[in-house]
């Protein structure tokens, strides 16, 4: 499958009398935009914002971050089985808008969502404090439940991204990356003397704002299976995900997958990087040791000499996480894991609810638990009351100033293990 | 550049008051360096000086903690220090605890940076090492000579703030304490390169060692259930609608205890989950399914049970740090043996 990704370089975004680009600048119809994101019968009202890189700005609560991408050529279309129909994508051509994103927004679904601080020491754990932020608050109307209210936001996410892409589909791009990926056999004999390199990709699945879509399959129904990572970066894993939300994987994420796109770096060099196989985080014992026999029989399959695993979250799936690093390594395929740690707020306690021996190539993504006071900002959107409850906050974080005093645990991104952040720590 | 203003606390034989005999003796501040504080003013040359000393006797303080570190504290902080030194005191017991308990009273209080050192194997060392450098010495004051200029190296660099190496790197014991920082490069290249190194047999680093866990072995089963009084436990963050606690969604620091007098069955009116970490939606229609109340008012009608205990524990267990939830294990078990309690039904989410 052979995918050519033309990245568009967006250096400022601006309400405008048409959605179009020009130079690098995008401008957004506001009214045309919010007609474009439909009438949703659950939603009683969206608006939008735009904010930049050092805004002295606070989104809250953050539910996703998508990046704009749109299918020029071959089939099917960015988001499939979210947004219009399930060709398989991942060839032809594809513009990405870089350097902005979508932000969604609005009255909290559970205690589970972010925040993005567009400047002050917030913003420097937030890797998307660093994007020209379109920002979607969506309200929904009263007494729709919780599950409704989640996925009315989370389609409205994608609606948005998909049509500030459709900008970018004609646009001259910045840069252009091909990427190939080769049938397994193919690429085996190309690189007949490379070690062969597996990435075992886990999807949180453990229901509201716990979830990960695959080509819009809830990713809880998968067995392992296999992707391409061109189909990835088409948008085929998309975020319903953003409890705790340092550690979730938003949309934006998932089609700049950073391991993939690293592991890609050295593909034909150091390795043959052969595939990529999706598996889920079930909250049950027998869903969990199903999902990792499957992944371990999968690597087996593929003949991997070598695989990354990444996790996301923590807690209970730290159990999935020591499954698939156990069951591959007892049959001497060389494992690293991407994890985070949730170590106490004093760093003092252990870092992992689940531990093995055969972890012993670990990458951490920081520890969750330490604590920042997030200073007042000029403007907030979303609703600053939900600090006192969110996932890494606690009652009384929302200060009378307007600060917040939290863990880190509450900034979108913060902590993302599939290390698309730079954030890491270390014993003292 | 200024100079760095050091206050030394030392014991009774170490600030020449005397021996065993007058270990009892109460906080004395004294200007200026006294005993091995004058090696350390040496050793800081123009970059600081030792401009006050804490004596105070190693009985003194382990009898009165409170109240001899309130002294202690407001004779260091009339000196306004950069930062504060306390012994080496080898591996003496008392010493070393009174040095721990003061370096980690001085860092809360004034957010100075700390240090003292002490043999690996003091007490001191397990209880403060979390909070404060330890500088690692030989086991008695024979090793007086090495170990001031280790500490007086760490001394200027943690005024100084720059990023220290490893423990091993700067001669102190490790703290056990994870810390963030930005490396740079991004996880998943660091992944990548680890991958590399470990295909290749080459050595590399791990970035989290992973710990031992304790083990807790199980009771001997309860013969006869129909005496029994069955207590309920959750980490599912069952509380009373409304969280009346504040117990955190995530990351708790603390449990609620709530009473069972007269209920029968959780409702949707009545009970709620805290928990931010799963699906609150089943829990909150019916809290039964996380804490399963209704079931034990059924066994101990059918008699299969002795009683249910009038209260049940909740907590959140997401995110929630092992440290405080043995912590909170030690309080509610404590309590439930207390009140005579035989079996508990501990549910997780």
């Amino acid at each position: 499958m052979r995918l050519e990704l033309g990245y568009i370089h967006i250096k400022d975004v601006q309400f405008g009398e048409a959605t179009k680009l020009d130079n690098g600048t995008l401008f957004v119809n506001k009214a045309e935009m919010i007609e474009a994101l439909g009438k949703d019968e659950r939603i009683a009202s969206i608006d939008i914002e735009i904010v930049h890189p050092g805004d002295s700005v606070r989104i809250i609560p953050v539910k996703d971050v998508i990046e704009p991408r749109v299918k020029v050529a071959g089939p099917g279309n960015v988001f499939p089985g979210m947004l219009g129909k399930v060709d398989m994508v991942g060839e032809g051509r594809t513009h990405v808008l870089q350097g902005m994103a979508v932000v969604t927004t609005g009255k909290i679904v559970g205690f589970q969502e972010g925040i993005i601080d567009m400047s002050g020491p917030g913003a420097e754990y937030t890797p998307f404090s660093s994007l020209h932020n379109v920002v979607v608050i969506v309200e929904p109307k009263d007494g729709v439940l919780q599950h409704d209210h989640e996925a009315a936001v989370r389609i409205i996410g994608f609606k948005a991204a998909a049509y500030l892409a459709e900008a970018g589909r004609d646009a001259k791009v910045d840069e252009e990356k091909v990427y190939e990926h080769l049938p397994i056999h193919k690429s085996a004999e190309k690189y007949a003397d490379l070690p062969k390199v597996v990435y075992v990709y886990m999807l949180q699945t453990q229901g509201l704002l716990h979830d990960t879509y695959v080509y819009g399959v809830d990713a809880k129904q998968i067995l392992p299976t296999l992707i391409s990572p061109t189909e990835v970066f088409d948008g085929a894993i998309v975020s319903g995900n953003c409890v705790s939300a340092c550690d979730k994987n938003p949309t934006l994420v998932h089609c700049n997958s950073p391991v993939i796109t690293e592991l890609l770096e050295r593909h034909g060099v150091d390795y043959n990087f052969i595939g990529v196989v999706i598996t889920n985080e079930n909250v049950t014992l027998i869903d969990k040791e199903r999902s990792s026999n499957y992944v371990a029989k999968l690597v087996e399959m593929l003949g991997a000499d070598a695989i990354i695993v990444s996790e996301e979250g923590f807690g209970n799936p730290d159990a999935d996480l020591m499954m698939n690093c156990i069951k591959n390594e007892k049959k001497g395929v060389k494992t690293v894991l991407l994890t985070d740690e949730y170590a106490g707020r004093d760093g003092g306690s252990q870092s992992l609810a689940d531990a093995n021996p055969l972890a012993d190539a670990v990458i951490t993504n920081g520890n969750a638990n330490e604590v920042i006071v997030l200073p007042p900002m000029d403007k907030v959107i979303g609703h600053p009351e939900v600090a006192n409850v969110i996932a890494g906050a606690w009652f009384g974080s929302l200060r009378e100033d307007g600060s917040i005093e939290t863990e880190i645990q509450a900034i979108t991104g913060a902590t993302n293990e599939l290390g698309y952040h730079k954030l890491t720590a270390k014993e003292i | 550049m200024k100079k760095i203003r050091v206050v030394h606390y030392v014991n009774q034989f170490y600030g020449q008051i005397g021996g065993e005999d007058k270990a009892d003796i109460a906080p004395i501040l004294k200007e200026g360096f006294v005993g091995p504080g004058m090696q350390i003013n040496n050793l800081l040359k123009d970059r600081g000086e030792v401009v006050a000393t804490v004596i105070c006797g190693d009985n003194y303080f382990n009898e009165n903690v409170e109240e001899a570190t309130n002294t202690v504290l407001e004779m260091i902080g009339q000196h306004k220090p950069d930062i504060l030194v306390a012994g080496p005191a080898f591996n003496a017991g008392r010493y070393g605890m009174a040095c721990g308990a003061v370096c980690k009273a001085v860092e809360e209080e004034f957010g100075i940076p700390t240090l003292t050192g002490m043999y690996i194997e003091s007490p001191g060392v397990d209880s403060y090492r979390k909070y404060t450098y330890v500088v690692e010495t030989a086991n008695s004051a024979v090793g007086m000579r090495k170990a001031l200029p280790a500490m007086v190296d760490l001394l200027i660099k943690l005024v100084d703030g720059v990023e220290l190496g490893t423990p091993e790197e700067e001669g102190y014991i490790a703290r056990g304490v994870r810390r963030n920082y930005f490396h740079s490069e991004r996880g998943a290249k660091r992944a990548v390169d680890m991958l590399i190194k470990k295909i290749n047999d080459q050595p590399f680093v791990t970035e989290y060692p992973m710990p031992t866990f304790d083990r807790v072995a199980p009771e001997a089963p309860i013969l006869d259930m129909t005496k029994a009084t069955v207590a309920l436990v959750t980490s599912g963050g069952i509380v009373p609608k409304g969280n009346p606690d504040h117990i955190e969604s995530s990351s708790a620091t603390k449990y609620g205890r709530y009473d069972l007098e007269g209920v029968e069955d959780l409702t949707e009116a009545t009970y709620e989950t805290a928990h931010g970490g799963y699906d609150p939606v089943y829990a909150n229609l019916d809290s039964d399914r996380v804490l399963p109340v209704d079931v034990l008012r059924d066994l101990e009608k059918e008699g299969k049970i002795g009683k249910l205990y009038r209260y049940f524990y909740s907590t959140v267990g997401n995110g929630t740090s092992v440290a405080n939830s043995v912590k909170f294990a030690e309080a509610i078990g404590k309590e439930l043996v207390e009140n005579g309690v035989d079996a508990v039904i501990l549910t997780s989410t």
